[in-house]
């Protein structure tokens, strides 16, 4: 895999302890209890991202395929042979105890006439049985037409450009907003500072249900529903979650940095934009790959708030809408499937280090 | 930048040298965190204070009968409606079997990355983790197909040990194990915490419970569970949280039918369906509320008990 160059472990906390536990890990023998614990592990791996490799599978197929009973699970068609002219199908034939791949070229009840592919001048073999018994060899055929089938039926520039677009305003919105109110947690003392921060935490508990139905019906007074704003404009108000990222940050950075910006005449936005913004991108860029993720995961709010307005839907909405119409051709939800995991996939092998510590700080030091 | 010039005018010199500069800190505290308080209060506070009034109300999506008010109407209403406590006890059921999995597996996993025996444990993190960045609506197409009876490989693979297969999702003894897994994916940020809160476990813990004759288990049990246990606790306060309000999966798989035979009925699907399909306004708040109710009241028992179970390191110090 190309990308594996960057994939990179958890960033350990840094302390003794766990440099010790490295240097401990590195200068330890491959001996058979490493070959087994790496085995099982490689084992699991495989279960786990099987459904992967199988959408991908499934995707390339042809329709045929997938409604043969026997067919291989790889994408395939069954051998042809052209001869004269026409296309005949290709099957094993069992003559004189061994198995010949040979074109049926005339269909018979009681016999059927094959000729060789390999040798086709030979003529017309004659063979004794029931054709329909007879099992086809198949070949590597993957169908990569259903792409594009699936791009143009699911509209997929447009749910792309639309899921682009949310992830990219709202992102910015949270980024924006975030960013200050963390910064006013991190570094200004006033009233009731230690309360608000627990009401902001403790948000994250408060189950969705509870506000929806005034958030709706506030949306639709506002005239809001069909469009994107119930989406976009939440962003802009800060969430806990990122919130709490960029403050424990903020809090790492050193207080010297702001006094020493304070004696050259810097006001509170000037630190902000010049001293912890250009400090903290590692944690920015997380903030925004959680964005991006949830972005591409919008799903009910795009569902209550844009029924009446399909064609802004996002992807993952689209997607959804995609099966239930042509869900009996899983060849085609496949392929969506996967179109869809795409972006994120690529986003993650370049940011995976970023986001993975960002998930680090938020769950360890809650 | 231009920032700062702009600020200049917006206080004019007499004004800012009435105020201590204690003062002043606190204003540019509220102003900087005013976009999260003005959110909280038009998105969150007023609309939680709404829901509630709205339980004592007959209000409807479609408003047809003045609105009026109704006292208890609605609660009584709950009370002896079988649907609501049918759907709050497929959601506890559905939890026993979800949380412990989503704690005991992540957990597991995440011992594993950290033994010392694994080569190449950080490639097996990031793949370990890479699904989590996968919407779940493509998560649960991938391994809805997987699940499939006849054409899925799980079923394929129990096969070969001679194992019939069930027919995951439609089977109400077996839907639950399916929803499981199609959630499988979303492991990925739990086991990098478990990692994290592993890792911080001092090496020399290991050496002292070595020295006293402790092998794996009694280490596991004695000095990386007590450690872990803040790391535990975020993981069931925030699992219960969220698996008492699971519903997007079988509102996409199911369209909130409740499919096989009601197992899939949450307790959200049926709020989600008494708002938007029978529109009822105010019932679908009361069944909120009580949702809110029962998280409040687990969250709140969770961080009571913390105290017996949950160790600090800190505190000691």
């Amino acid at each position: 895999m190309a990308g594996e160059a960057q994939l990179v472990g958890v960033p350990e906390l840094q302390s003794t302890a766990a440099s010790a536990e490295r240097e401990k890990r590195r200068r330890r023998p491959f001996d058979g209890r490493s070959l087994l614990v790496t085995s099982f592990t490689i084992i699991l791996l495989a279960f786990f991202l099987s459904p992967l490799l199988r959408t991908l599978s499934l995707s390339l197929k042809s329709a045929d395929q997938i409604t043969t009973i026997g067919a291989p699970i790889w994408p395939a068609d069954p051998a042809t042979f052209e001869w004269e002219g026409r296309e005949y199908d290709v099957y094993v034939v069992p003559i004189e105890g061994t198995n010949r791949e040979l074109a049926l070229v005339d269909k018979g009840r009681q016999e059927s006439g094959f000729i060789d592919p390999a040798d086709p001048d030979a003529g017309i073999i004659t063979w004794q049985g029931s054709w329909r018994a007879l099992e086809q060899p198949w070949e590597f055929a993957p169908r990569w037409g259903n792409f594009a089938e699936v791009w143009t039926r699911i509209n997929f520039p447009r749910l792309l450009f639309n899921t682009a677009a949310l992830a990219a305003i709202g992102g910015l919105g949270t980024i924006v907003s975030c960013t200050l109110v963390a910064y006013g947690f991190a570094r200004f003392r006033f009233r009731g500072r230690g309360f608000l921060f627990l009401l902001l935490l403790s948000t994250i508990f408060l189950p969705a249900a509870v506000t929806l139905i005034p958030t709706y019906t506030i949306f639709v007074n506002l005239g809001w529903v069909g469009t994107w704003l119930p989406l976009l404009v939440p962003a802009f108000f800060a969430n806990a979650y990122d919130v709490f990222l960029l403050r424990q940050y903020f809090l790492t950075i050193p207080r010297e940095l702001d006094d020493a910006a304070k004696i050259d005449g810097a006001g509170p936005f000037r630190i902000l934009t010049s001293i912890i913004v250009p400090s903290s991108w590692p944690v920015i860029v997380a903030v925004a790959i959680f964005h991006l993720v949830y972005s591409w995961n919008l799903y009910f709010e795009p569902l209550i708030y844009l029924s009446t307005a399909p064609e802004l839907a996002p992807i993952a909405l689209g997607l959804s809408q995609f099966n239930n119409i042509y869900g009996s051709e899983p060849q085609y939800i496949q392929a969506a499937t996967l179109m869809t995991i795409v972006i994120p996939m690529i986003i993650f092998v370049f940011a995976q280090r970023a986001f993975m510590r960002g998930i680090v700080i938020t769950g360890v030091e809650k | 930048m231009t920032i700062t010039e702009l600020e200049a005018p917006l206080r004019p010199p007499q004004r800012a040298s009435r105020l201590t500069l204690a003062q002043r800190e606190s204003i540019w505290g509220y102003a900087f965190i005013s976009p999260w308080m003005f959110g909280f209060l038009t998105l969150t506070l007023v609309p939680v204070i709404a829901t509630l009034v709205f339980t004592f109300l007959n209000l409807r999506l479609n408003q047809q009968q003045p609105v009026r008010f109704v006292g208890f109407d609605n609660y009584v209403t709950m009370l002896n409606d079988p649907r609501a406590w049918d759907a709050l006890f497929v959601t506890l059921r559905f939890a026993a079997i979800a949380l412990p999995i989503g704690l005991i597996l992540p957990f597991s996993l995440a011992l594993l990355l950290n033994s010392s025996y694994l080569r190449g444990s950080r490639y097996f993190q990031a793949l370990f983790f890479m699904p989590y960045i996968i919407p779940f609506v493509a998560a649960l197409f991938a391994w809805g197909s997987m699940l499939n009876p006849e054409a899925g490989w799980l079923n394929g693979l129990l096969e070969i040990f001679g194992l019939e297969g069930p027919d995951w999702l439609n089977d109400p003894g077996w839907v639950y194990p399916g929803l499981v897994l199609i959630g499988l994916w979303g492991i990925g940020s739990a086991v990098i915490v478990n990692l994290a809160g592993l890792q911080n476990v001092p090496t020399e813990l290991y050496d002292a419970a070595r020295v006293d004759g402790a092998g794996w288990w009694k280490s596991l049990r004695h000095v990386t569970l007590p450690l872990m246990s803040p790391v535990i606790f975020y993981s069931v306060t925030l699992g219960t949280v969220g698996v008492l309000q699971y519903f997007l999966v079988p509102l996409v798989l199911n369209s909130g039918t409740g499919r096989p035979a009601g197992a899939t009925y949450f307790f959200n699907i049926y709020v989600y369906n008494t708002f938007f399909s029978f529109q009822n306004m105010s019932y679908g708040a009361t069944l909120a509320w009580l949702l809110f109710v029962v998280i409040l009241a687990c969250t709140l028992v969770l961080f009571w008990s913390a105290r017996f179970w949950v160790y600090y390191a800190g505190e000691t110090k």
